[in-house]
């Protein structure tokens, strides 16, 4: 009796410490590319041609990089490219890789209280909405999108406080964020991925896109396993080599929502024409 | 804005095309209500038990904090377990963060004060009732807890299923240490949260209707095995 529970428990070892014939990695990475659907069209072929599962942990950008620093997962695919080379910087990973980039567009409801429709610059755009106090949803939640829009607003002079009246922050996801300045109405900033696959638009429009300042570049990072000894580090390189092969950045170019192209791919694989970025 | 019309029929044809994603979360969303709502009986019935039949100093301070504990926010319990199950957490070495088993835990923390609040206030009813009966029978405070247990089941099955409706209820604390991975941690709650931040209210909407069928069909479940195990019952059947 006690040599068979001895057997089985000596089984159970061997077959834990035998290698897993299916790696699995993590990867942490934002609401826009998780809420568009771009992981569902990637994945199924990643995995397809290696093996290699990936579970996405889709929050904001402030907060995946938490994740990542904590080693709570194997890869960063976030869009804040400051925080993103700080992250390599400080030793947390190991290289930052261009990925792909899509653009922030301004929305807002049809009857555009400020003015701005059609306007190509953006930052024109938020002075006028200060003007003519209309309201402006922001995700307030220390995302990619949220940072950007910190520092559009810097530019436009001093970023707007909460006490404006106009200006309200919600501290959610993209897609609350764009339910809310619906039914608000609201303007707020997106990204073109969320905008094109949001099924809740309502009154808004888009209003203002076409600014070089409104473009968003997306970066993948495998964290580092000199801080975090147990990131499966082999497979973390695999994922982020197939991201950046060609058939990796077909794939990506391949997601369209509509016949529209969400995410561009930049990065440049081995003997392929210059990059775009 | 979808109307409820559009959800009731995306609700339809959630359940009725059989769509696998769906039931896949549906299974799962179960699986980690089931074992939360295992595993807070197995500690809250008999500590709710023990809170009332034993006497000691400290007992009201306990009971309070057993009663406040009820209402922990989720968000709240879903940062704790993540910060101790993530990998630069005490606990992080087991390696269970983004899975079923830290849902399970983390629900099971809000689960637990709930069935022993609870159980403690039916058993000491039951307690003032019987408890001369069962002393002069020579049945010793730790043997009177199973027998007032049983005595009380059905009262005591609604605070199992007022369990069981808060670990369905929430997201806040699964979508936390889970993570909402897609076949992995997915709930029925997550994904509502997700698919609203989608834009797809009628698909949420018809999850939602989907999850509240379910309940309604457990608690009708659970409804009916009180029906047959009342006292009432008991005796129509002693009778025959």
């Amino acid at each position: 009796m006690v040599r068979a529970i001895g057997a089985l428990f000596l089984a159970a070892a061997m077959t834990a410490s035998a290698p897993a014939p299916a790696e699995t990695i993590r990867v942490a990475s934002t609401t826009s590319t998780e809420a568009s659907g771009l992981f569902d069209h990637l994945l199924p072929k990643f995995t397809a041609a290696t093996g290699i599962r990936v579970r996405v942990i889709a929050v904001g950008t402030g907060q995946a990089i938490r994740l990542a620093r904590r080693g709570d997962a194997d890869v960063l695919l976030v869009h804040h490219r400051p925080s993103e080379e700080a992250f390599v910087r400080e030793g947390y990973g190991r290289r930052r890789h261009p990925l792909m980039h899509n653009d922030f567009v301004i929305v807002g409801p049809a009857p555009d209280p400020a003015g701005i429709r059609g306007s190509k610059d953006a930052v024109a755009a938020l002075e006028k909405i200060r003007g003519a106090r209309a309201m402006f949803l922001s995700r307030g939640d220390d995302s990619g999108t949220h940072r950007r829009e910190r520092s559009l607003w810097r530019e436009a002079g001093t970023a707007p406080s909460e006490r404006s009246g106009w200006y309200r922050e919600i501290g959610a996801g993209m897609g609350r964020t764009l339910n809310t300045a619906a039914a608000m109405p609201a303007y707020t900033l997106v990204d073109r991925g969320t905008w094109l696959s949001f099924g809740n638009r309502g009154p808004l429009r888009l209003l203002v896109e076409g600014d070089r300042r409104l473009r968003n570049p997306y970066g993948v990072i495998a964290v580092s396993p000199k801080k975090h000894p147990h990131v499966r580090a082999g497979a973390a390189r695999q994922f982020i080599d197939w991201l950046v092969s060609e058939a990796g950045q077909r794939a990506i170019g391949s997601f369209r929502i509509g016949g529209e192209v969400l995410f561009h791919p930049v990065a440049r694989p081995a003997g392929s024409r210059a990059p775009v970025q | 804005m979808p109307d409820l019309t559009e959800g009731f029929a995306a609700a339809f044809r959630l359940l009725f095309g059989f769509d696998a994603d769906l039931w896949e979360i549906i299974v799962l969303s179960l699986e980690v209500n089931l074992a939360a709502v295992v595993l807070s009986c197995l500690i809250g019935l008999p500590l709710g038990g023990a809170l009332a039949v034993y006497r000691f100093r400290g007992r009201k301070a306990v009971i309070v904090l057993v009663n406040a504990l009820m209402g922990l926010p989720p968000v709240v319990v879903g940062l704790l377990v993540y910060l101790i199950l993530s990998r630069s957490g005490p606990l992080g070495s087991l390696n269970i963060l983004f899975t079923p088993g830290a849902m399970v835990i983390a629900q099971a923390i809000l689960v637990t004060p709930i069935v022993t609040a609870l159980t403690r206030q039916i058993i000491e009813n039951l307690w003032q009732d019987y408890r001369e009966q069962l002393t002069s029978l020579g049945s010793s405070r730790r043997r009177a807890i199973p027998t007032l247990l049983w005595d009380g089941r059905t009262a005591v099955l609604t605070a199992v299923l007022a369990g069981f409706g808060r670990a369905a209820a929430e997201v806040g604390a699964v979508i936390i240490v889970g993570g909402n991975i897609a076949h992995h941690t997915r709930t029925m709650t997550t994904a509502i949260a997700l698919e609203t931040g989608r834009g797809n209210l009628a698909l949420a909407l018809g999850l939602g209707i989907v999850l509240v069928t379910l309940a309604i069909l457990l608690n009708a479940a659970a409804w009916m095995v009180r029906e047959r195990s009342t006292p009432e019952a008991a005796l129509v059947a002693a009778s025959r």
